[in-house]
């Protein structure tokens, strides 16, 4: 079947048991908090870098998914979600407690580039700092901003002060005596080429990009607090619709719906998993439809019938989307159990609208082909620039398209199956050529993948019992998982590996809401592609990324 | 006088040759039914402040300005199949220096709203604000957020609300039309209560936070002030 992964001979890849886990870290840990999803090992604050190390290099978990910082009576915590590319069923936490009146913990930057920017939010929102950071300051919030926001003493009335700084150039002492001048240059936050508000603080040397550095928090909405206080039943689900805007709906709600059915242990009926696995499909290409008219449009404006296509396929898919939902972007048709309500009736005409999509769309697609990707100038624009090696792809935590544009053979649908992608037929693609134009690519194949999936739903929705159609299981009106229950979950969005982690208190309302963001992680990578290269590229480059600032600020 | 062209005075009663020494002049190309209508004498009458106003309502240059959700119906509304074009508003501009109309599509947070005022700065006036969607009302569903401001209104001055959380590029279209309409009637737009102002350090009144902000942020930097225990 071609939902076998090819078989990697690897001493990494062997799966280990917790307990060989905890032999192989030996005195690093001090205590078990097992989560839901994987072992926890507690260690102390000054042995972080030493434990992930050894996880990395002798237990192969080679993906630090997520940072997850909270704060508790007596102490804050980190938690380090690590993973393995290889096989992502494969998990472990490390725990690591800090001190309640002074939280410093040792820093997991050497160990995994991607910590940087987890831990600058860590100590943003929650306050905790850590030691042998490069660059510990605010990521989201102003740098003015009074108090850490997530900590339990923080005062939401409380007057703040945002600046408008004037940004100095921060490469003019390096180059005071050398013959070539730099330039400071601001991209964004008001800027078409960012898609949304972000900003780019770029040192320019002649044309070419000496630094780049990403400021984020433009659109930091405060999505964990609002979900950590709404009711699991049916408060947060509209909000994931709102992380990744970009009609990734049904995927994002799939995130919580996966990680909250799993923690209050519902079982999803077959049939409304299939409604789940078609609408999530429908919600990607409508995804990948937008991210591929506007990178056309950052390469060269003058493909503005590009984007009107794309756009044109998208209000066909937003139509269907509608049909089912209710709803153009929000739909808010995930629950927890189920779905809201069944097909639109009648069924057979919201059948034959979905194959009549599905029929035109490989001729759109060789359209966009013969549109762009043959394009001379667009190949010249893409092929070879905004380069991104698999190892340094992994080692910042890129995933979705991202990390499939650069070889790294990861998609969750695949590795660590939910809904009902592990019974249809259909492929994982990847790309080997590191560049700009392998993730386009990806995203255009991925279109067809997904038309092959909503086509094997159509088939199989047809066909179904007319009284096995059970839409949502039994779930009881207010949820309370069980105290300090602990779960981390996620799946494929459209951008890469969305996922989220929670913990109970017993109440109706999670203690801890934390979301990771696959644009979050990707969009880290941007200085790597950019340096050195020419500030078209690194348009390019961003573009290619297709960053969703909702989803990068949460 | 032919009752089907009511406008066209009758041949026989005109001396034709300055009609068409002056038609003709133009060469046919530019002539048109309304030409022909306004006959031998090519002028109208009306107060010059209304033509203007007529000009700006019917030609508007929007200001290209994504912040979250609403900017993809929004460029739903400027692309195929809804088309604002045809209303005489679809052509975004990427400076705010060149635009007359600031769509206003998403939720504001505390590091944007200077950077939005700017912006909104720099627009050369007449301009006119439209506001879409929940967030630009109240703060919508984040309005709760420890670090959303409660409305663009809060910053800046706004003409047409579109409420939706997102509004449909239908309603979208409604509320830049209304505004095209109000501009041509020439209707001034409301007051309103602007708490939050881009000023320099050194204006703020002393207190607490700005003495604690003292040594971070330099006299003559600009800033804005939250009241969040002020917001509605």
């Amino acid at each position: 079947m071609s939902l076998e992964r090819p078989d990697t001979a690897d001493d990494a890849a062997i799966e280990r048991t917790p307990d060989e886990l905890e032999a192989l870290l030996g005195d690093l840990v001090v205590g078990r908090d097992d989560h839901l999803n994987a072992p926890a090992f507690v260690i102390r604050p000054d042995t972080v870098q030493e434990t992930l190390r050894t996880l990395k290099e002798q237990a192969g978990y080679d993906h630090l998914s997520v940072v997850s910082a909270q704060e508790y009576e007596n102490r804050y915590e980190s938690i380090y979600h690590l993973k393995k590319y290889d096989d992502p069923t494969q998990e472990v936490s490390v725990v690591v407690p800090a001190d309640k009146d002074d939280p410093v913990s040792e820093s997991a930057e050497p160990v995994f580039r991607t910590a940087d920017w987890h831990e600058r939010e860590a100590y943003d929102l929650i306050g905790i700092e850590y030691d042998d950071h490069p660059d510990l300051r605010r990521i989201l919030l102003p740098e003015t901003w009074q108090g850490h926001p997530l900590s339990m003493d923080y005062d939401k009335d409380r007057p703040q002060i945002a600046t408008l700084p004037e940004h100095a150039n921060p490469l003019e002492d390096h180059h005071k005596d050398a013959e070539s001048d730099t330039m400071f240059l601001n991209i964004g936050p008001h800027h078409p080429a960012t898609h949304g508000v972000l900003h780019l603080k770029t040192v320019l040397d002649g044309e070419q990009v000496a630094d780049v550095e990403p400021d984020i928090g433009y659109l930091h909405r405060s999505e964990e607090q609002m979900a950590q206080s709404g009711t699991y039943r049916h408060q947060i689900m509209p909000y994931p619709d709102r992380w990744d805007y970009i009609s990734a709906g049904l995927l994002n709600e799939w995130a919580y719906a996966r990680a909250a059915e799993d923690l209050a242990d519902i079982e999803v009926p077959e049939y409304a998993q299939v409604i789940r696995t078609m609408g999530a499909e429908m919600c990607r290409i409508a995804a990948h439809m937008l991210a591929l008219a506007t990178f056309a449009l950052d390469v060269n404006g003058d493909f503005t019938a590009t984007f009107m296509y794309a756009i044109n396929d998208r209000e066909r898919v937003q139509d269907l989307l509608e049909d089912l939902t209710g709803q153009r972007l929000m739909f808010n048709y995930f629950r927890l159990g189920g779905v809201v309500w069944d097909l639109p009736e009648p069924r057979e005409e919201f059948f034959s609208n979905t194959r009549d999509f599905l029929d035109q769309l490989p001729e759109s697609i060789e359209e966009y082909h013969n549109l762009i990707t043959s394009n001379e100038v667009f190949q010249m624009r893409t092929i070879d620039t905004g380069i991104l090696p698999p190892e340094v792809a992994k080692n910042y935590g890129a995933t979705g398209p991202v990390a499939r544009g650069s070889g790294v053979d990861y998609d969750l649908r695949r590795d660590d199956p939910y809904g009902y992608y592990d019974e249809l037929d259909w492929d994982v693609v990847t790309e080997d050529g590191c560049d700009n134009f392998s993730r386009l690519l990806v995203r255009m194949r991925e279109v067809e993948e997904s038309a092959k999936i909503i086509e094997q739903c159509v088939d199989l929705l047809e066909d179904w019992p007319e009284d096995e159609r059970t839409i949502q299981a039994n779930v009881p009106r207010t949820l309370r998982p069980d105290d300090d229950t602990e779960i981390y979950r996620a799946v494929e969005g459209a951008k890469g590996e969305l996922g989220i982690y929670i913990r109970s208190d017993g109440t109706d309302k999670p203690a801890r809401f934390k979301i990771r963001s696959p644009c979050f992680s990707n969009l880290q990578t941007l200085p790597e592609m950019a340096n050195g290269e020419y500030i078209p590229d690194v348009i390019a480059a961003l573009g290619s990324l297709d960053i969703v600032l909702g989803e990068v600020d949460r | 006088m032919s009752s089907d062209q009511p406008f066209i005075t009758d041949e026989s009663q005109v001396v034709t040759e300055t009609r068409d020494a002056r038609m003709t002049g133009q060469g046919d190309r530019f002539n048109s039914r309304l030409r022909e209508a306004f006959g031998s004498s090519p002028f109208i009458l009306t107060k010059f402040d209304k033509f203007l106003n007529w000009c700006r309502g019917s030609s508007m240059f929007m200001l290209q300005f994504g912040i979250a959700c609403c900017s993809i119906e929004m460029m739903h509304t400027y692309a195929v199949k809804h088309d604002l074009d045809r209303f005489g508003s679809g052509v975004p501009r990427a400076s705010p220096r060149q635009a007359d109309v600031m769509i206003v599509p998403g939720t504001i947070v505390s590091k944007f709203a200077p950077r939005m005022k700017r912006v909104y700065d720099q627009m050369p006036e007449p301009k006119f604000v439209v506001g879409m969607g929940s967030c630009t009302i109240s703060g919508g569903p984040f309005q709760e957020g420890y670090n959303v401001i409660k409305g663009a209104e809060e910053v800046i001055p706004i003409d047409i609300h579109v409420p939706g959380c997102p509004p449909r590029p239908e309603a979208l279209v409604y509320g830049v039309v209304k505004l095209q309409e109000r501009v041509a009637n020439g209707e001034a737009a409301p007051v309103t209560v602007k708490p939050y102002e881009l000023e320099e350090f050194s204006d703020l009144e002393r207190d607490e936070l700005v003495d604690k902000l003292t040594d971070q942020i330099d006299d003559d930097e600009l800033v804005m002030r939250y009241n969040f225990a002020d917001s509605p």
